[in-house]
């Protein structure tokens, strides 16, 4: 991408290999935006991780309170991971629709994506006040702590997508698709898409296992 | 109305941090009343606070890292005394107090001085020697400095109204939960470092994004100085580090304000996964505060020896290979807390391996060294210090990374000797280096050398008779921390250590000096050649200080010590050079949002420190609005026309070319 392989001049090349890579200076913006919002990524997900490793590390001091697998509802979280997964791919059209500048399905997909977005907080909401109700708050026991924080972090995280994607509509609304508008949305998908994969361990680890057990 | 804020907070019975705020807060409102008075105002808004420039926002960073080391350091002071007249007695000092001191000491030296001191170095250099103009995200890297203000201004608020934790550096449950201490100290502890901890995480990004991206043409991994391979090292373990932090003060504060029970006694909560968490950052931690000291004095060496790095690839593989090791080290932290056997001899091993490394850098420096024609200026004085001090650091290193010495040795005197052994001797010495190597590059002015020296014997000699009887203290079975103590043997070498820290202080008060002085005869000590030190990296290669833009052209790389080669070609062209065409370069434009933010986060911080929650919300809507307002501008850059870039780049060349063909005819 960045590299072009340039035969050297002895100088440029200490071994004598002949072909010596020649760093073609910096890289342009939308590259350098990208990269950094990556690196972003990666340290959300090692903050995850430490939420994960909580709750392996908790998942059975229950302190004589409820199990996984007596508060668990395997139909709700499979009604939350199709939103979600749709809202991906809702979410990759609309930033098609923005690379090729087309305003109406830009809007569309981004629409979708917040609604499909909103109705899986409101189940994971419904869920958490239910629990709530019912004496299992995150006070309860080690384990719902560990719950409660672990599934309470991707759900603040995707309250946060929602409210960027509101302003990236708000944006290209005013400014519509300029360069700097448009390396936005690429961070918001990167990140949009990283929630979605934050999900499928989220999934995995505490509803899939935790209902096991 | 205003949470558990009322008059008690401020402590009235206690005279030493009310004189101290008092003494701070008069200093702080005659400097402001100086400042509008003046007229500076406008200056400083435009030139310094908004500023995206990476050099001014390193410059504040090392500005900011100062000031708090004296606050730090006259936290040490009142400890050193305390211990030094507490045998058989109260001391001084109530032990609420002095419990607060010492975890505000390891706070503030930590995170508020070796941190900032180092981020602003790497912010000041590391741009200029990639030959770019600026950092990766220059708004970020202005937000990611208030940010840590913030964090500083939090702590030192805790002085006057309400309490610092009592709980040492890394607030340790069951202690810092809400049964054991349930004052506002520890939430003041999580939400200075929470904050400030998000600024870093921002520098981590920025920087590293800027090497990873942003090398001018020619610059190949293997070409890059020494001190941008440690930056990029210490700032990927920045990314992968501190948000372990922030998840572990999250937990701490779910505890303390919902109830959680990550860390609690009861219902199923498990105190030993905080140290594994915290563990986890704080060992890499230490690393992210040393690598960048161990690439300055690569440059340092080098330079005045006058040349190039001995090993440079081995140096490369060394400085990645204690990136890896640091995290694999974070148990040999409570080897003393029943792990077993089999881990702590793994954990022991990993400890011991990362001193390989180490080892190599040390003798990769002398060999630099060696046939060199080595000049003693101050820089260099700093640098064969820490040789010194910092192999006698690693040693005792060593030996605590034996489990079974240190079940012997664990949380004793000696340990506190060990780590100030290697954070003064190697991160301070180190940032002291950099600080007296660039400084001219920063301002355009030499600093007085007669005065550096005499900091440098002074802080040498201070910290050898400071350290070295706690080491003797800790044989004899001393323990940290402690208030007062009536064991007769500790007492003479708490003496000897509270003298050893009169003469260290005398080290700061020449290093002030040095500063007063050196501003003093800046005529004098200009230096108009851009390269004071006859360097051999491309910072040098432009005027001090840089132009804004650093760069009138990204410079062309051909080989590892990249000015030092121009400077030898151009020697062999006898300075024929062809006349550029000089191009438009556009700038990032200045901006207050980093303050702005800093501003609603300091509002946010000290509500939820204080259970206000209109606040709280008020700063975060606060905060958002900045954001967006931020996203909004329409124009978030500037061109500086060819013509002008012309005339500053012409000056810079003729006032070069005019001095060397004076040492040409001498």
């Amino acid at each position: 991408m960045a590299m072009t392989a340039t035969v050297g001049h002895a100088h440029a090349d200490p071994h004598h290999i002949g072909v010596v890579i020649e760093h073609p200076g910096p890289a342009p913006k939308r590259t350098v935006t990208a990269y950094g919002f990556w690196v972003f990524l990666l340290s959300d997900i090692v903050m995850f991780s430490c939420f994960f490793a909580a709750y392996a590390v908790l998942v059975s001091q229950t302190a004589d309170g409820p199990k996984g697998s007596e508060i668990f509802e395997q139909r709700n979280v499979a009604i939350e991971t199709v939103c979600l997964l749709l809202s991906s791919f809702t979410c990759g059209m609309a930033s098609i629709a923005a690379d090729v500048r087309n305003r109406f399905w830009f809007y569309l997909g981004m629409a979708v994506t917040c609604v499909l977005g909103l109705i899986f907080l409101a189940i994971e909401f419904k869920e958490f006040a239910d629990l709530v109700a019912r004496g299992y708050g995150p006070s309860r026991s080690a384990f719902l702590t560990a719950f409660f924080s672990l599934v309470g972090c991707h759900g603040l995280h995707v309250s946060a997508g929602v409210l960027w994607l509101l302003t990236m509509m708000a944006q290209v609304f005013a400014k519509g698709f300029r360069a700097d508008v448009l390396r936005r949305m690429m961070c918001f998908a990167l990140f949009w898409h990283a929630l979605d994969i934050i999900w499928v361990g989220v999934f995995s680890v505490v509803y899939l296992l935790g209902s096991g057990v | 109305m205003l949470g558990k804020l009322d008059w008690s907070a401020i402590p009235f019975d206690q005279p030493i941090p009310l004189i101290a705020g008092g003494v701070v807060l008069v200093g702080i409102l005659a400097v402001l009343i100086w400042v509008v008075v003046k007229g500076h105002l406008p200056y400083l808004w435009h030139e310094w606070i908004t500023s995206v420039d990476h050099k001014r926002i390193g410059v504040m960073y090392i500005l900011l890292a100062s000031v708090m080391l004296l606050r730090g350091g006259s936290d040490a002071i009142m400890m050193r005394i305390q211990q030094a007249i507490a045998y058989q007695s109260q001391g001084y000092l109530p032990p609420e107090h002095y419990n607060q001191i010492f975890s505000a000491h390891g706070t503030i030296m930590i995170f508020f001085v070796a941190m900032p001191f180092v981020i602003g170095l790497m912010n000041l250099v590391v741009p200029l020697q990639l030959g770019v103009r600026d950092v990766a995200f220059p708004t970020l890297n202005s937000v990611g400095f208030w940010l840590t203000a913030t964090g500083a201004l939090l702590v030192n608020l805790s002085l006057v109204i309400g309490e610092f934790a009592r709980t040492g550096w890394l607030a340790f449950p069951p202690l810092s939960e809400l049964s054991y201490s349930p004052g506002v100290g520890v939430d003041y502890y999580a939400w200075s470092l929470q904050i400030s901890g998000v600024g870093t995480l921002v520098a981590g990004i920025n920087l590293v994004t800027t090497v990873l991206k942003l090398r001018t043409k020619g610059m190949n991994y293997l070409r890059m100085p020494m001190f941008c391979w440690t930056t990029l090292a210490s700032n990927l373990l920045i990314v992968a580090a501190f948000p372990i932090l922030t998840a572990t003060l999250a937990m701490l504060l779910l505890d303390r304000y919902l109830g959680f029970h990550f860390f609690t006694n009861e219902a199923g909560g498990n105190v030993m996964m905080f140290m594994n968490l915290i563990w986890a950052w704080g060992h890499p931690e230490v690393y992210i505060l040393v690598l960048p000291a161990f690439g300055i004095f690569s440059e340092v060496v080098s330079t005045f020896s006058g040349k190039a790095l001995f090993g440079y690839r081995s140096m490369v593989l060394a400085t990645m290979a204690i990136c890896v090791i640091s995290f694999m080290v974070w148990l040999h932290h409570f080897f003393t807390m029943g792990a077993g056997p089999d881990v702590n001899a793994i954990f022991g091993i990993a400890s011991m391996i990362i001193a390989v490394p180490t080892g190599v850098k040390i003798y990769n420096w002398l060999f630099t060294m060696y046939g060199g024609r080595i000049r003693f200026a101050t820089p260099m004085l700093w640098a064969v210090g820490f040789m010194v001090t910092f192999i006698i650091g690693g040693l005792t290193g060593v030996l605590v990374a034996v489990p079974p010495a240190d079940f012997m040795l664990h949380n004793s005197m000696f340990l506190v000797a060990h780590f100030h052994n290697v954070i003064i001797g190697g991160v301070l010495f180190g940032a002291f280096a950099g600080f007296e190597y660039w400084f001219p590059k920063a301002f355009g002015f030499r600093l007085d050398e007669r005065w550096g020296k005499m900091a440098f014997w002074f802080t040498f000699t201070g910290f050898y008779v400071t350290f070295v009887p706690l080491y003797v203290a800790g044989m004899l079975g001393m323990t940290r921390r402690l208030q007062h103590y009536n064991v007769a043997e500790w007492r003479p070498w708490m003496i000897v250590a509270a003298i050893g820290m009169a003469v260290l202080s005398i080290g700061v008060i020449c290093q002030i000096m040095q500063l007063v002085v050196s501003i003093r005869n800046r005529e004098a000590l200009r230096d108009r050649t851009g390269d004071p030190w006859d360097g051999r990296s491309l910072e040098w290669a432009t005027s001090s200080p840089p132009p804004v833009f650093n760069f009138a052209f990204h410079p062309d790389v051909r080989g590892e010590d990249a000015y030092w080669d121009m400077k030898i070609h151009a020697q062999q062209q006898s300075l024929e050079h062809d006349v550029p065409e000089y191009q438009d370069i556009e700038m990032p434009r200045n901006s207050p949002t980093g303050f702005v933010c800093a501003f609603f986060a300091t509002i946010m911080g000290f509500a939820l420190i204080w259970h206000i929650w209109w606040m709280v919300i008020l700063g975060g809507i606060g905060a958002f609005a900045t954001f967006v307002v931020f996203a909004w501008r329409d124009h978030d850059e500037y061109v500086i026309p060819a013509a002008e870039v012309a005339a500053i780049d012409r000056v810079n060349l003729e006032e070069r070319r005019s001095l060397v063909s004076l040492a040409g005819a001498i």
